[in-house]
C-alpha cells in the first residue's frame, strides 16, 4: 500500500517538474508547477506531515503560484518562439546532471537506511498539527518571531519596489 | 715597403669601385697603374731577394692562437709573384680593347684589381690563416667576376656554383688548418717547417691526425684547383668575360690550389698515403677532363676542360714528390693558357660573341696574327718538342711519374696524347677550311691594344721552356733528365705524333663532328649525378625544414600560443560577461566541486 | 523487488535529488526569467522533501525537519513576492524577459 501511493506521486511528481523544464508556454509551466506542489503534498502526506502538507497547498500552490500566475498574465508574456534544439547547453546540462547523479548514488550507498522502512500508523491519527505547534511555540519560538519580521519587512518590500517612478 | 706589392691594387680596386664608377678611363688607368706597380715591385723584389723585407704585423693573440699579417719571400713566392703580376699586367691590357664596349667597365677593372689585390695576398701569405682569409676572398672575386655580367641568369647561377663548389673545398681546408694547429701549435709556415723538421708536435704522431691534416689541406686544393670531383664548377665559370677565364680560371687562381700544396708540402710528404690520394687525383682529373675536352664544341669550353687536366697534371706532379715540375708546369701553364684564352677572346670578339667552333673556319686568314698565336699555344700545350714551352714542363712530370709510379705515368702519357688529339682538333676546325657562317666570313683581326699582349704571351711560350725554373725553386741542385729521360721523351714525342697526325686528319674539311661519344660530350653526367644525389636530398631537406617551420613552429607554436590565449580568454568571459546563466552552471559547478570534495574524497 | 515494494529513506532522497536535478537543468536551460524563477521554487521544494524525509525515517520521533521545512515555506513566499517585483521593475524598465538580454551584471 505505501509503496503503491509512492511510486504513483513519485511518477506524478517527476513528470510534473519534467512538464514545468520543457513547456514553452509559460502558463503551461506554471500550471505544471502547481500540480507538481500538489503531488509534493501528497508525498508528505505518504510521510505522515500532514500540517505541512496543508501548509503547503494553502501556501505554496495556492498563494506563490497565484502570484507568479498573476505576474505572468500581467507582463502578457506569450509562448516561446520555437528555436533550434541548443545541442551544446543539452550536453553541458545533461554532463551536469550525469555528474550530480554519481555523486548522489556515491552517497545513498553509503548511507545506512537501518532497516527503517516504510509503515503507516493505521490505528489512531497521529498528533501532527499538535506537536508541530509544541515544538514551534516552545522551541523554536525566536526563528518564528524572527519569521514574522521578515514577512513584513517583505511586503514593505514589494511596495515599494513596485512603486511608479514618477510619484 | 714590400706591402705595396699587395696594396696598390687594392687601392686602385676601392678608387675605381667606388670613387670614380662614372668616370671609365680614370678607372681603367689607376687600375693598370696598380698592377704596372705591382708588376714593377715583384720584378725588383725577384731579381733582389731580401733588399725589402716584410713587416709583419701580429693580429691575434688568443691564448696559444697567434696569427700575423705578414709576407714570405722566399723563390717559391717570388717566381708565384712575377707569374700572377706580369700575367695579370698583360691581361688587365687586353681587356682594355675586349670590354670597350660594356658599359660597365670600371666595374670590371675594379674586380679586376680587387681580384689581384686578394691573390697576391694568397701568394705572400706567411701563415695559413691569412692565407685561408685571402683564399675566400680570391672565391669571392671569382664569384663577383664570373657573374659579372649578373643580368643573365646562366652567369648568376655559374657563380654561384663556383663559390658553393669552392665553400666545399675550403671546409675541408679549414679542418686541415685546425689539425695542423692542433698537432704543432703554430699556423705559420716558418715555425711549422722548424717544427715539423724537428720531430713530433704536441699531439704526437697519431697517423690519424696527420692524414687528416694533409686530406684537409688538399681539400682546398681540390675545390680551387677544381679536381675531381669538385670540377663542376670551372667549365660553367666560362659564363664570365674572356679575360677573366684567361686570368683566373686558367692562370691564377686555379693554380693558387697548387701553389697552396707546394707551400705546405713538408706537412703533406709526412704520411705517403696522402701524396697517393693527392697524386691519383690529380691523374684521374687529368684524363676525365681529356676524355670530356674530346668533344665539346664551344671553344671555351675545350680550354676549360683543358685547364682541369693540366691541373690535374700539376697535382699529380706534386703527389709524386717533383713538387718543382709541378710549378715549372705551373708557370709554362699560365703563359700559354692565358694566350689561348685571350686568342679565343680575340676569336669571340672578332666572331661578335659567338664561340661554336663549328660556326667558325677559315680564320687563318682573316686573323693572321691571332691564328699565329693560338698556333703557339697550341704547341706549347700538347708538348711539340724542343721548341716549345710545354714540352719542357710535361717531360719534367712524366719523367717523376716514370720514376715514382708506372701506373700513373702510363695515364699521364695516353692523357698527353688526349691533349694533342682534341687541340687540334679545336685549332683545325675553327682556323683552317672555309667559314661555316656569316660571322666566319666577316671576321677581321683584333686591335692593337689586343693583339700586342697576345705576342708577349706567345714569346714567353716560346721562351719559357728554357728558363731555369726548377732549379731556382731547389737550389743550386736541380736534377737533370736521368737515367729515364731519354725513354720518356721518345714516348712523349711518339705520343705527340700519333694524336695530333689523327686530330688533323680526321677533322680536316669538316662541317660537323664526325665523331659522337655521348658520354664525353655530356661530361660523364656529372652534373647530373650531383643534381641527382645532393641537390635533390638538399631541396627535400629544405622543402621539410620549410614545413616544419610552417607549420609547427608558425602554427603550433606561434599561432597556437596566440589560439590558446584567444581561448583562455574566451573562457575567462564566462566569469564576467553578465550571462545570468552562465552564472549558474559555474556556480553549480563550484557547487560539484564542494560535493566530491566533501563527500566523494576519502578522507585520510 | 525489495527495493520496490519496501520504501526506504534512499527512496526519497533519490527522489528529492531527481527533482533538484531537474530544477537545476531549467534553470541552466531556460531563456525567460519567469520560468528560471519557477524552477528555482521547484529546487526549494526538492530540499523540503528531503528534510521531510529525514524527519520520518528515525528511530525517534523528530519534528525538527518539520519545522525548518515550515520555515522555509515561509521564507520562500517572501522572496517570491520580492522576486517578482523585482521581475515587475526590470520589465518595467527593459521591456524583455529573456535572460540572455539582462546583462548588466557584470564589472
Amino acid at each position: 500500500m505505501e509503496a503503491l501511493f509512492f511510486w504513483i506521486f513519485a511518477i506524478g511528481l517527476v513528470g510534473g517538474a519534467v512538464s514545468v523544464v520543457l513547456n514553452r508556454n509559460p502558463v503551461a509551466s506554471a500550471l505544471s508547477l502547481v500540480a507538481t506542489f500538489v503531488i509534493l503534498a501528497a508525498l508528505f502526506v505518504t510521510l505522515e506531515a500532514f500540517f505541512l502538507a496543508v501548509v503547503q497547498i494553502i501556501v505554496y500552490a495556492g498563494a506563490v503560484m497565484v502570484l507568479f500566475l498573476f505576474i505572468i498574465m500581467l507582463l502578457d508574456l506569450k509562448a516561446e518562439a520555437a528555436r533550434p534544439f541548443p545541442w551544446g547547453k543539452a550536453l553541458l546540462v545533461s554532463l551536469i546532471s550525469l555528474l550530480f547523479a554519481f555523486f548522489f548514488h556515491r552517497v545513498l550507498q553509503s548511507l545506512p537506511t537501518g532497516g527503517l522502512v516504510l509503515q503507516w500508523n493505521t490505528g489512531g491519527g497521529v498528533a501532527d498539527a499538535k506537536n508541530v505547534g509544541m515544538l514551534l511555540f516552545q522551541k523554536y519560538l525566536l526563528p518564528f518571531e524572527a519569521t514574522a519580521v521578515l514577512l513584513l519587512v517583505a511586503t514593505l518590500g514589494v511596495v515599494i519596489l513596485s512603486r511608479r517612478s514618477d510619484k | 715597403m714590400n706591402w705595396i706589392i699587395l696594396l696598390s691594387p687594392l687601392v686602385a680596386a676601392v678608387l675605381a669601385g667606388l670613387v670614380f664608377r662614372a668616370h671609365k678611363s680614370v678607372a681603367v688607368g689607376l687600375s693598370i697603374a696598380a698592377c704596372t706597380v705591382s708588376f714593377a715591385a715583384s720584378a725588383w723584389v725577384f731579381f733582389y731577394p731580401g733588399s725589402l723585407p716584410f713587416t709583419s704585423v701580429d693580429w691575434i693573440k688568443v691564448g696559444s692562437l697567434h696569427v700575423t699579417i705578414g709576407g714570405i719571400s722566399d723563390p717559391l713566392s717570388n717566381l708565384m709573384l712575377l707569374i700572377v703580376t706580369g700575367v695579370g699586367l698583360l691581361i688587365h691590357i687586353f681587356s682594355v680593347g675586349y670590354m670597350k664596349e660594356d658599359p660597365s667597365v670600371s666595374r670590371f677593372f675594379a674586380k679586376l684589381s680587387f681580384f689581384m689585390f686578394s691573390m697576391l695576398g694568397i701568394v705572400l701569405a706567411d701563415n695559413l690563416v691569412m692565407m685561408f682569409i685571402f683564399w675566400e676572398l680570391v672565391g669571392l672575386a671569382s664569384y663577383l667576376l664570373i657573374g659579372f655580367w649578373f643580368q643573365r641568369p646562366s652567369a648568376a647561377d655559374a657563380a654561384k656554383k663556383a663559390f658553393i663548389v669552392n665553400r666545399v673545398g675550403d671546409f675541408g681546408f679549414m679542418i686541415g688548418i685546425l689539425t695542423v694547429w692542433a698537432l704543432w701549435g703554430t699556423v705559420d709556415f716558418h715555425q711549422l717547417q722548424v717544427l715539423v723538421a724537428g720531430g713530433t708536435g704536441p699531439l704526437g704522431t697519431k697517423a690519424d691526425w696527420l692524414i687528416l691534416a694533409g686530406i684537409g689541406l688538399f681539400m682546398g686544393c681540390v675545390g680551387k684547383s677544381a679536381q675531381f670531383p669538385l670540377h663542376v664548377w670551372l667549365p660553367d665559370a666560362m659564363e664570365g668575360p674572356t679575360p677573366v677565364s684567361a686570368l683566373i680560371h686558367a692562370a691564377t687562381m686555379v693554380a693558387a690550389g697548387v701553389y697552396m700544396l707546394a707551400r705546405v708540402f713538408f706537412i703533406l710528404e709526412l704520411k705517403g698515403e696522402v701524396l697517393t690520394v693527392i697524386a691519383w687525383t690529380g691523374t684521374v682529373t687529368a684524363v676525365f677532363a681529356a676524355l670530356i675536352a674530346l668533344q665539346q664544341n664551344d671553344i671555351k669550353r675545350i680550354l676549360a676542360y683543358s685547364t682541369l687536366s693540366q691541373l690535374g697534371y700539376m697535382v699529380a706532379a706534386v703527389g709524386m714528390g717533383a713538387v718543382s715540375a709541378g710549378m715549372f708546369h705551373l708557370a709554362t701553364h699560365a703563359f700559354f693558357k692565358a694566350l689561348l684564352f685571350l686568342a679565343a677572346g680575340s676569336v669571340i670578339h672578332a666572331m661578335h660573341h659567338e664561340q661554336d667552333i663549328w660556326a667558325m673556319g677559315g680564320l687563318r686568314k682573316k686573323m693572321p696574327v691571332t691564328f699565329a698565336t693560338f698556333g703557339v699555344a697550341t704547341l706549347a700545350l700538347t708538348g711539340f718538342p724542343f721548341l716549345f714551352a710545354g714540352f719542357y714542363s710535361k717531360e719534367a712530370i712524366l719523367v717523376a711519374a716514370f720514376g715514382a709510379n708506372r701506373a700513373i705515368f702510363a695515364v699521364l702519357l695516353f692523357t698527353a696524347g688526349l691533349t694533342a688529339f682534341y687541340m687540334f682538333r679545336l685549332f683545325v676546325v675553327a682556323f683552317f677550311g672555309s667559314p661555316r657562317g656569316a660571322a666566319a666570313t666577316h671576321a677581321h683581326e683584333s686591335p692593337l691594344v689586343m693583339v700586342v699582349p697576345l705576342v708577349f704571351l706567345a714569346v714567353l711560350s716560346t721562351v719559357g721552356g728554357f728558363l731555369p725554373i726548377p732549379q731556382y725553386l731547389e737550389g743550386a741542385a736541380g736534377h737533370g733528365h736521368g737515367a729515364h729521360g731519354n725513354v720518356v721523351m721518345c714516348l712523349s714525342i711518339a705520343a705527340f705524333v700519333v694524336a695530333a697526325g689523327a686530330g688533323i686528319w680526321l677533322y680536316r674539311d669538316r662541317t660537323h663532328d664526325p665523331v659522337r661519344v655521348l658520354i664525353f660530350r655530356n661530361k660523364f653526367y656529372s652534373d647530373e649525378i650531383y643534381e641527382w644525389f645532393l641537390v635533390r636530398p638538399q631541396d627535400a631537406l629544405a622543402r621539410a625544414a620549410s614545413w616544419f617551420d610552417q607549420w609547427i613552429i608558425g602554427g603550433l607554436m606561434v599561432r597556437g600560443t596566440a589560439a590558446l590565449a584567444t581561448f583562455s580568454g574566451e573562457v575567462l568571459r564566462l566569469f564576467q560577461g553578465g550571462n545570468l546563466q552562465a552564472y549558474v552552471v559555474l556556480f553549480i559547478l563550484g557547487v560539484a566541486y564542494l560535493c566530491y570534495w566533501i563527500l566523494i574524497r576519502p578522507f585520510p | 523487488m525489495n527495493a520496490l515494494t519496501e520504501i526506504t529513506l534512499n527512496h526519497y532522497l533519490a527522489l528529492s535529488g531527481i527533482l533538484f536535478m531537474t530544477g537545476a537543468a531549467g534553470v541552466m536551460m531556460r531563456r525567460n526569467i519567469l520560468v528560471i524563477y519557477m524552477c528555482l521554487e521547484l529546487m526549494l521544494n526538492a530540499a523540503n522533501l528531503a528534510l521531510v524525509a529525514f524527519s520520518r525515517f528515525n528511530t525517534q520521533p523528530l519534528l525538527e525537519g518539520h519545522i525548518m521545512v515550515f520555515f522555509i515555506i515561509t521564507v520562500a513566499a517572501a522572496e517570491v513576492s520580492v522576486g517578482l517585483a523585482l521581475i515587475v521593475s526590470l520589465y518595467r524598465l527593459r521591456q524583455t524577459t529573456n535572460v540572455n538580454d539582462l546583462t548588466s551584471l557584470k564589472f
